[in-house]
C-alpha cells in the first residue's frame, strides 16, 4: 500500500524527517508514537502534500504510484485521507454540501457521474450511525461552533464517507474525553478492512487500547528508531520515552 | 512569489465574458455638456416643458458643485466635456412588437444570455431592456396593466403618466442631492418606471437589464419605483458593458417610495466591465440609490451583488420615516485585480420603532481595495429605533485591502445599535483542508465564498441567486489555483 524510502523533509529550511523509512501493507494498522517535536505530524502533512513541507529527497510509493508527484487534491482522490489534528471551520458550508462536493470530486476523478441524491442521503445515514453523530450536525456549517469531540467525530465521519485506501490519523485522540475517544475508536475499528491501511499517529498509548495496531513504531529525531508489536505501546506507556532516547544515544 | 500567491493569481484571473460590441446604427448628442445638450436630450425624447425645466434646474445645480473626492478610491478627475451624453438607435418607427427591434439588438441580448422573447423569458419575470440611452422594449406590460401595475420606461412614463412622475421624481433624491445626482437629473436618458397600486401584490419579478454599448458614452439612467398602500413588488437589476480601454461613466439614480404597509425588494447583480488585469478601462459606477419608507409599517430591502466596474461607489439607503418601518441592506461586493469599491448604506431612522439591518460581505482579491462605509442615523423623533450591522471582509491573497468605515449618529437614547465586524482570509490551511478532501483550489474557493455569502444570497430571488453564484465563481476564477 505505502512504501516510504529514505525520505528527507524540511520546513522553513529546517530538516525534520531524516532518512525516514516505512512500509505499510494493505490491511495493516500501524501506530507511530514518540515524544513531541520528533516529526510525527510532519510525516502526516508530507504524505498529504502540504505546500510548506519541502521534500529534499527520497520516495513515496502509494498503490504503485509516485505519491510525491501528485497534487494534494489528487492524492486525496486517489485514496489518501488525513484526519486533521485541528480541523478548520468553513462558515456557511454545511457538512452535507461539503461531503457532496468531496464525493463528487472523487467520482469525477474516476470518470463517474455525480452521486444520485437519494443514494447520497442513504450513504450519509449509514455513516452517521458509525460515529454516532446526529442528523442536525449535517446541516450545520462545517466545524463552526463544533466542540473538540464533534470535530474529531466529524473527521472520522468524512473518512467513512470517502472510503479511502490509506487513513492517516494525526493525533485524533488529543483533546478527547473518554466517551468521545471510545466513539471515535469504534468508528475507526468498523472501518478496518483487508483493503484499507491505517497510519495512527499518537502521543499516548490510550487510543491503542481501542484500536489495536499490527505494528507499533517509535519515532525520534525524524526517523523510526524502534518497531514492534502492540506490546511496545504498553512498554512506552510504562517507561516513558527516555529509555528510547538513551538507547539511541548509546548507539550513536 | 509564494505558491499561495500563484494560486491566488490563477483563480482570480478570468476573462470578462460580456465585453463584445454590437454594431448598430446609433445617433449621438455632441460631446460635452452645456445647457444645449440638456435641451437636445429633452427634445429628442419629445418631453413636455415641465420636464425640461426640471432638467435645467438639475444642470444649474450641477454647475455650482464640485467633483467629490472624499471616498476611499482614487481616479483622475473626470473630464465631463469629453463624454457623450446621449446615444440611441436610429429608429424609424415606434417599437410595438419584437419584429420592430433591430435584429442586432436581439442578437446582443441573446448573446448576453437574456432572451427578449416573452415565451422564452424565465417564467415570472418581466423585463425592461435598456441599451445606452434608451429602453429597447418592456415585456409583459399588457398582462401587468390588467392589475393596474405600470411598468414601462421612464421616458414613456413622462408622457403617459405625467402626474405620477411629477409627484415623485426627485422626491427622494432631489436634483441638488449630490454632484452625480445633479448630473443625472440634467441628462438622464432612460430607465424604468414602476407603479404598484393599492393592495396589489405584483405577481412577477420586475427587472431591468442595463447595457452600455456605445463608445465614449456615459449611461445615466433613472429608475423610479412607487409602491402604494399595502402593495408589494420585487425588482431586479442587471448590467454589463463591452470591454474598452477608456473608462466609462455610469451615474444612475434610483428612487423608491413605499406607502403604508407596502414593501419593495430591490435586487442588483452588477457586472459592469471591471477593466483589464492591469487596471486599464472599466466602468466608473457612481450611483445614488435611495428608498423612502414613507408610510407606517412599510419596508424597503436592498440586496446587491457587486462584481464588476473599475470603481464602484454607491450607498443604497433607506429613510425610515413611517413609524414601524423597516430598512434592510444585504451586500456582497467583490473586487479583484485593480478594482476599487467604496460601498455601503445609510439607514436614517426618523419614525418610531423603526428597524434596520445591514449585512455587508466584502471580498477582495488581487491588488484591489474594498471599503465598507455605512451610516446609521437615529433622529430625536425615532423612539425605540433598532439597528444591527454586520460587516465582514474576506481577503484572498495579501496584496489586497479591506476597510470598514462605520458611522453612528444617535440622538435618541431609546435607540439600540449593534455593530459587528470580522476580517478573515482564505489562507493555506483552509485550502489545504479542502484539497485533502479531493477538492481542487478552484472548487474550494468557490465553495468557501458561496458559504461566506450565503446570508446575502438567500435574500435574492432564486434565478438571481443561481446567477450570482456563477458570477462570483467567474469573477474570482484564477484568484487561487
Amino acid at each position: 500500500m505505502l512504501s516510504i524510502k529514505n525520505l528527507n523533509v524540511a520546513i522553513n529550511g529546517q530538516q525534520i524527517l531524516k532518512d525516514f523509512n516505512l512500509e505499510i501493507k494493505t490491511g495493516e494498522v500501524h501506530a507511530i508514537m514518540g515524544p513531541n517535536g520528533t516529526g510525527k505530524s510532519t510525516l502526516a502533512s508530507t504524505l498529504a502534500g502540504k505546500e510548506a513541507y519541502e521534500v529534499l529527497s527520497g520516495e513515496v510509493i502509494f498503490k504503485g504510484k509516485d505519491l510525491l508527484e501528485m497534487s494534494p487534491d489528487e492524492r486525496a482522490r486517489e485514496g489518501v485521507f488525513l484526519a486533521f489534528q485541528y480541523p478548520v471551520e468553513i462558515p456557511g458550508v454545511t457538512v452535507t454540501n461539503f461531503m457532496k462536493a468531496a464525493i463528487n470530486a472523487k467520482r469525477r476523478h474516476f470518470g463517474l457521474d455525480p452521486m444520485d441524491a437519494k443514494d447520497f442521503l442513504k450513504l450519509m445515514r449509514q455513516k452517521m450511525e458509525l460515529v454516532e453523530i446526529k442528523k442536525e450536525m449535517m446541516s450545520r456549517s462545517l466545524n463552526e461552533g463544533f466542540s473538540g469531540g464533534e470535530k474529531k467525530r466529524n473527521e472520522i465521519f468524512q473518512m467513512a464517507m470517502l472510503e479511502p485506501s490509506l487513513c492517516i490519523l494525526d493525533e485524533t485522540d488529543s483533546g478527547l474525553d473518554i466517551d468521545a475517544l471510545r466513539i471515535v475508536a469504534n468508528g475507526i475499528n468498523k472501518l478496518r478492512s483487508p483493503e484499507r491501511s491505517f497510519l495512527v499517529i499518537t502521543h499516548y498509548q490510550r487510543l491503542l487500547n481501542y484500536i489495536v495496531p499490527d505494528v507499533v513504531h517509535v519515532m525520534f529525531g525524524g526517523k523510526i528508531v524502534k518497531s514492534g508489536g502492540k506490546e511496545l505501546a504498553l512498554e512506552l506507556e510504562e517507561k516513558g520515552y527516555d529509555w528510547i532516547k538513551d538507547e539511541v544515544a548509546a548507539e550513536a | 512569489m509564494t505558491e499561495n500567491d500563484k494560486i491566488i493569481e490563477e483563480v482570480t484571473q478570468s476573462d470578462y465574458k460580456y465585453g463584445f460590441v454590437t454594431n448598430i446604427e446609433q445617433e449621438f448628442a455632441l460631446k460635452g455638456l452645456t445647457e444645449d445638450t440638456v435641451r437636445f436630450i429633452s427634445a429628442k425624447k419629445g418631453e413636455p416643458e415641465w420636464m425640461l425645466e426640471w432638467r435645467i434646474k438639475g444642470y444649474k445645480a450641477w454647475l455650482k458643485m464640485e467633483q467629490p473626492h472624499w471616498q476611499n478610491v482614487s481616479f483622475p478627475n473626470i473630464d465631463f466635456q469629453s463624454i457623450i451624453y446621449y446615444a440611441a438607435t436610429k429608429k424609424k418607427k415606434k417599437v410595438n412588437s419584437l419584429d420592430d427591434i433591430d435584429p442586432e439588438i436581439l442578437a446582443t441580448y441573446k448573446k448576453l444570455g437574456i432572451p427578449i422573447q416573452e415565451q422564452k423569458v424565465l417564467a415570472g419575470v418581466a423585463v425592461d431592456y435598456v441599451m445606452d440611452s434608451e429602453s429597447v422594449i418592456t415585456t409583459f406590460r399588457e398582462s401587468l396593466k390588467e392589475k393596474g401595475i405600470i411598468f414601462c420606461s421612464i421616458s414613456e412614463a413622462v408622457k403617459d403618466y405625467p402626474d405620477l412622475v411629477r409627484q415623485y421624481l426627485g422626491s427622494v433624491v432631489p436634483q441638488r442631492d449630490n454632484y452625480y445626482a445633479a448630473l443625472n437629473s440634467a441628462v438622464f436618458s432612460d430607465g424604468s418606471f414602476v407603479y404598484i397600486p393599492k393592495g396589489v401584490r405584483c405577481p412577477m419579478e420586475l427587472s431591468t437589464y442595463f447595457r452600455i454599448n456605445a463608445e465614449n458614452t456615459g449611461q445615466f439612467e433613472r429608475t423610479l419605483i412607487i409602491a402604494d398602500e399595502g402593495s408589494y413588488v420585487s425588482y431586479l437589476e442587471g448590467c454589463t458593458a463591452p470591454m474598452r480601454d477608456e473608462n466609462q461613466l455610469h451615474a444612475a439614480v434610483v428612487e423608491l417610495v413605499t406607502h403604508d404597509n407596502a414593501e419593495i425588494k430591490y435586487s442588483t447583480v452588477q457586472n459592469w466591465y471591471p477593466g483589464d488585469k492591469n487596471g486599464k478601462g472599466g466602468i466608473y459606477n457612481f450611483v445614488t440609490k435611495r428608498g423612502l419608507c414613507k408610510g407606517v409599517n412599510s419596508k424597503i430591502s436592498w440586496t446587491q451583488v457587486e462584481t464588476g466596474s473599475a470603481i464602484t461607489w454607491k450607498y443604497p439607503s433607506c429613510i425610515l420615516k413611517g413609524d414601524n418601518s423597516i430598512g434592510e441592506f444585504y451586500s456582497v461586493a467583490v473586487t479583484n485585480n485593480y478594482q476599487q469599491a467604496d460601498t455601503g448604506t445609510k439607514m436614517i431612522h426618523i419614525g418610531k420603532n423603526t428597524r434596520s439591518r445591514i449585512v455587508s460581505k466584502g471580498i477582495s482579491a488581487g491588488k484591489s481595495q474594498n471599503s465598507y462605509r455605512g451610516l446609521v442615523q437615529i433622529h430625536r423623533t425615532a423612539d425605540n429605533a433598532y439597528n444591527s450591522s454586520q460587516c465582514d471582509s474576506l481577503l484572498i491573497g495579501d496584496r489586497c485591502g479591506a476597510h470598514t468605515f462605520p458611522y453612528l449618529e444617535i440622538k435618541n437614547n431609546s435607540g439600540k445599535v449593534e455593530h459587528e465586524a470580522t476580517t478573515s482570509k482564505i489562507g493555506e490551511d483552509l485550502l489545504f483542508y479542502c484539497n485533502q478532501r479531493g477538492l481542487s483550489n478552484e472548487e474550494a474557493v468557490s465553495m468557501i465564498i458561496n458559504g461566506y455569502c450565503k446570508e446575502v444570497f438567500q435574500h435574492l430571488p432564486m434565478e438571481f441567486a443561481v446567477e450570482a453564484t456563477k458570477l462570483l465563481a467567474i469573477s474570482l476564477e484564477g484568484s487561487v489555483g
